[in-house]
């Protein structure tokens, strides 16, 4: 008998709820738990018991979550170690690389004028984006020295966390990018993301179409889990022209709701399985 | 069903409603999150999107 899967969320979303009715057609028990309400203590009894799937749309609110249900002897995912490593750039960068998976170059830089350096270096156009972030938020595309100057000059005057100025080469490729889930040892299911926006992200208007799952995809996608170390991950790609398919960003918290239109591709269900022990 | 706290217009709600999900009013756009109350459901206004919010 399952212990059944709880839902740790601080908002319900479309697949927050998928999942709850995941649940009523697996028969596999889902209980919503919201964050918010939560008191933890790490060292005492967790206050949420079996597998905890971590939801939480905000990222302080669920690494730090998943900190403290840990500490308490919870079982989460994904884990505190993979919600880390793939909710920062720079430290997916490195094990990508570490890894053997092709990903985008990089730099990273500490100061205004070290920043230029490093973008020059990289060359233009380049992208700068913040280490920690998401649906492509401050992502900037710079084509010249003016304009870096001008992102790098705004982020100075953020918060410490934006100082960590964390640069990309523009990738070469079709108005599209990949995203596929990874729900253990499989790939699930993938979408093309397609948008005239250089900015493919669907929360900005990109388009959602199936891509098929191929040999050579799953292979990259299964490597860039294990970078992270992560056990249910959204997985992004793009087709460079030359070098084939390079990963630029790993999801620990994937949102799947348009795969799900468009592949048909019953995820809820394989997330909870999986995080039931039952496939 | 409740009345928008913005604009008075009515918001139905899911056959399946669920505490905590989000919803939209037809008429101004405001998002609110369904909360329980003893009298069923009712609105609070939803949390703007955060800095870190994502996937």
């Amino acid at each position: 008998m399952s212990a059944g899967v709880a839902v740790l969320h601080d908002a319900v979303r479309w697949e927050e709820k998928a999942l709850l009715e995941a649940g009523k057609r697996s028969g596999i028990p889902v209980r919503m738990v919201d964050c918010r309400e939560l008191a933890i203590a790490p060292g005492t009894e967790p206050p949420v018991s079996g597998t905890i799937l971590q939801r939480c749309v905000s990222y302080y609110r669920s690494i730090h979550s998943t900190a403290a249900l840990e500490g308490a002897g919870a079982r989460v995912i994904n884990t505190l170690e993979a919600a880390l490593l793939a909710g920062n750039k720079l430290f997916t960068h490195v094990l990508l690389r570490r890894a053997g998976v092709r990903t985008p170059r990089a730099a990273v830089a500490f100061s205004a004028e070290a920043a230029v350096r490093a973008i020059e270096g990289i060359g233009y156009p380049a992208v700068l984006k913040p280490t920690v972030g998401s649906w492509g938020r401050m992502v900037s595309r710079v084509n010249d020295r003016d304009a870096a100057e001008g992102v790098i000059e705004g982020r100075e005057s953020m918060h410490p966390s934006y100082h960590a100025h964390y640069v990309e080469e523009f990738v070469r490729r079709p108005p599209r990018d990949i995203r596929a889930i990874v729900v253990g040892d499989e790939v699930v299911a993938a979408i093309y993301r397609a948008s005239e926006n250089w900015k493919t992200n669907t929360a900005l208007g990109g388009r959602a179409e199936p891509c098929e799952v191929t040999g050579e995809l799953e292979d990259v996608c299964i490597r860039a889990r294990d970078a992270v170390r992560g056990q249910i991950v959204g997985v992004d790609l793009m087709e460079d022209e030359e070098r084939g398919l390079v990963v630029h960003e790993v999801n620990g918290t994937t949102e799947y709701k348009n795969t799900v239109r468009v592949c048909g591709v019953d995820i809820p269900t394989k997330m909870l399985r999986y995080a039931a022990g039952l496939g | 069903m409740a009345e928008c706290i913005e604009c008075d217009a009515a918001i139905s709600f899911p056959a399946d409603a669920v505490e905590g999900e989000i919803v939209t009013c037809p008429e101004c756009g405001a998002g609110f999150e369904l909360v329980g109350g003893k009298d069923g459901m009712g609105l609070k206004p939803a949390q703007t999107v955060g800095e870190d919010w994502g996937e």
